[in-house]
């Protein structure tokens, strides 16, 4: 399918789309063809393989116990996609092929884009991965001084103090840190490219009916 | 000489660039050939996509497209880090699995005057490379100071065996090939059931307690069953187990003392290279007693003091623009 032909599919349908259920906007807002969320059978293998489970106010299982039952704000404001390391123990275990970290990343970001991961227990996670990415658009390149600077001075500042003095200290010494960014040559390419990708983004979810 | 694209990654320009220092003193030796990727940027991490699916896959892309514009004969693309790897293979899996994802990507790479077909880019993990392509025995013929005595935890960490996006080139939760390759290079590879466990990955920025308790049930491991050393695949991996091991025997009142090893670096050591030209002295735990113990003198270059010799200068809020 070309890329108008597609786009236009999903503007055919704007109009009228129907509210959402909560399943329903996790699983369009997921990429990859079918991430197999309503497959799930409550097994509770991904909860048992998961090494951040136990500082979890809710496990992945219940996770999406919750979002059948539509209970969208107390899954939104919960600890657990902040927890998630990205190890997918879950995923290759799953009996059901279930895409369980790509549902984590799923949920960070409407928790972010609806305000709710301020009123998560790990209210500080989704700074340091916006922060990350707005170092990453500026310069095309992660910048760790600057990231772990500007996160651990809002957050931790005795954290910012330990990284002057302990570990930022070591690393620095043994040439492991810079201390000012790295800019790729086509800073404009990507930066329109990132514009661009954005605003389909946005599109995509206003038309879909994806909060 | 076989020939790959190689996509180095932020980690291996700075942090890790012990990574990337051995992974090219070993590429000639081997019979491996790099072109890397002009202009590459950042594969995004775990951050991105926790921020904006469109846009990280958009950025992803971008190194796959550059990476098409430089195939002259269907060469892979080699990723040394596994968050990169992940990323990479997982972004191309994707993009073929969804035609409409995929024309959505173009559409934004269009805005730079970019295109990427999916599924020319194959990208694979070095150590699958290396075992695979280079293969054990090619490597054994090269091995002149093999590593006896040595006792190597082989980690694998997650991302290079789990979920396999695009190979599955070794067992997603009890993988061997790192402890064959270790063997291969004349090392003791001492049990390790924690091998393909997690290291933390940003939780030391987000959670000292969980982050620490990780990375404490891998040092305690290696350390249960008498490694010397850690032989990782990954710079986040390193880094958590490096720069923080000091800080678990703060924080749990431990008394670890295990460096942190590149597997490049211990090919490098097993095939004659000298330390510096391994990129060693820049691990945080100091790696000299484990080189001692296969008769390899320390780098010269290693632990030079910077001027400042107290703090870094004192952190200040980037200005926002
Ligand atoms: S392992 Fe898969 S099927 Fe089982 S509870 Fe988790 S997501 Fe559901
Ligand atoms: S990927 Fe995330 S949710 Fe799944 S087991 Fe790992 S930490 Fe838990």
């Amino acid at each position: 399918m070309t890329v108008d032909a597609s786009l236009k599919e999903v503007s055919s349908s704007a109009a009228t789309v129907p509210r959402r259920t909560f399943l329903q906007e996790v699983i369009e807002d997921t990429p990859g063809s079918d991430p197999r969320f309503e497959m799930c059978i409550q097994c509770g293998t991904c909860g048992g393989s998961c090494p951040s489970g136990p500082d979890m106010e809710y496990s992945p299982r219940r996770i999406f116990a919750m979002i059948e039952a539509n209970m969208r704000e107390e899954v939104l404001k919960a600890n657990t996609f902040w927890y998630c390391v990205s190890c997918y123990y879950c995923m290759a275990r799953c009996p059901q092929e279930v895409h369980i970290t790509d549902l984590m990343y799923t949920l960070k970001r409407k928790a972010i884009r609806e305000g709710y991961c301020r009123e998560s227990s790990a209210s500080d996670a989704p700074d340091f991965s916006e922060y990350f990415v707005d170092a990453v658009l500026k310069y095309g390149r992660s910048f760790e001084l600057g990231l772990a600077t500007r996160y651990h001075l809002r957050h931790h500042p005795l954290g910012a103090v330990k990284m002057a003095t302990g570990m930022g200290l070591d690393m620095l010494r043994r040439g492991r840190m810079d201390l000012t960014p790295r800019r790729i040559k086509n800073l404009d390419q990507l930066q329109a490219i990132m514009a661009k990708a954005e605003e389909i983004g946005r599109v995509e979810r206003e038309q879909g009916g994806i909060r | 000489m076989k020939k790959y694209i190689y996509y180095p990654g932020c980690s291996l320009e700075r942090n890790a660039s012990a990574y990337n220092d051995s992974t090219l003193a070993i590429a000639e030796p081997l019979g491996m050939e790099y072109q890397e990727v002009d202009d590459w940027n950042c594969c995004g991490a775990v951050e991105f996509i926790a921020v904006d699916k469109m846009q990280a896959y958009a950025l992803t892309t971008r190194n796959l497209a550059l990476a098409e514009q430089q195939l002259s004969n269907g060469e892979q693309m080699v990723a040394p880090c596994s968050a990169c790897f992940l990323n990479l293979s997982k972004c191309d899996a994707y993009l073929t699995a969804s035609p409409d994802l995929a024309g959505k990507i173009n559409q934004a790479l269009a805005a730079g005057g970019m295109h990427y077909t999916p599924g020319r880019v194959h990208t694979r993990h070095l150590l699958d490379v290396i075992v695979n392509d280079v293969g054990y025995d090619a490597i054994a013929e090269k091995v002149k100071k093999p590593l006896y005595d040595l006792r190597i935890a082989p980690y694998y960490g997650c991302l290079i065996v789990r979920p396999g996006f695009l190979d599955k080139f070794d067992d997603p939760e009890y993988p061997t090939s790192l402890d064959n390759l270790m063997r291969t290079l004349g090392g003791t590879v001492v049990d390790f059931p924690m091998k393909a466990h997690c290291c933390g990955g940003h939780m030391t920025q987000i959670s000292d307690e969980i982050a620490l308790n990780l990375i404490n049930n891998l040092l305690k491991n290696a350390a249960d069953y008498g490694a010397d050393v850690i032989a990782t695949i990954c710079p986040m991996c390193q880094l958590n187990l490096d720069a923080y091991q000091k800080d678990v025997n703060k924080a749990l009142g431990t008394n670890y003392n295990i460096p942190i090893l590149y597997f490049t670096q211990l090919i490098g050591l097993a095939m004659g290279l000298s330390a510096d030209e391994l990129g060693f002295g820049k691990e945080i735990i100091d790696a000299a007693p484990a080189l001692a113990k296969i008769g390899v003198k320390p780098p010269k270059k290693a632990r030079k003091a910077r001027p400042s010799k107290e703090a870094l200068p004192m952190p200040t809020m980037p200005e926002e623009e």
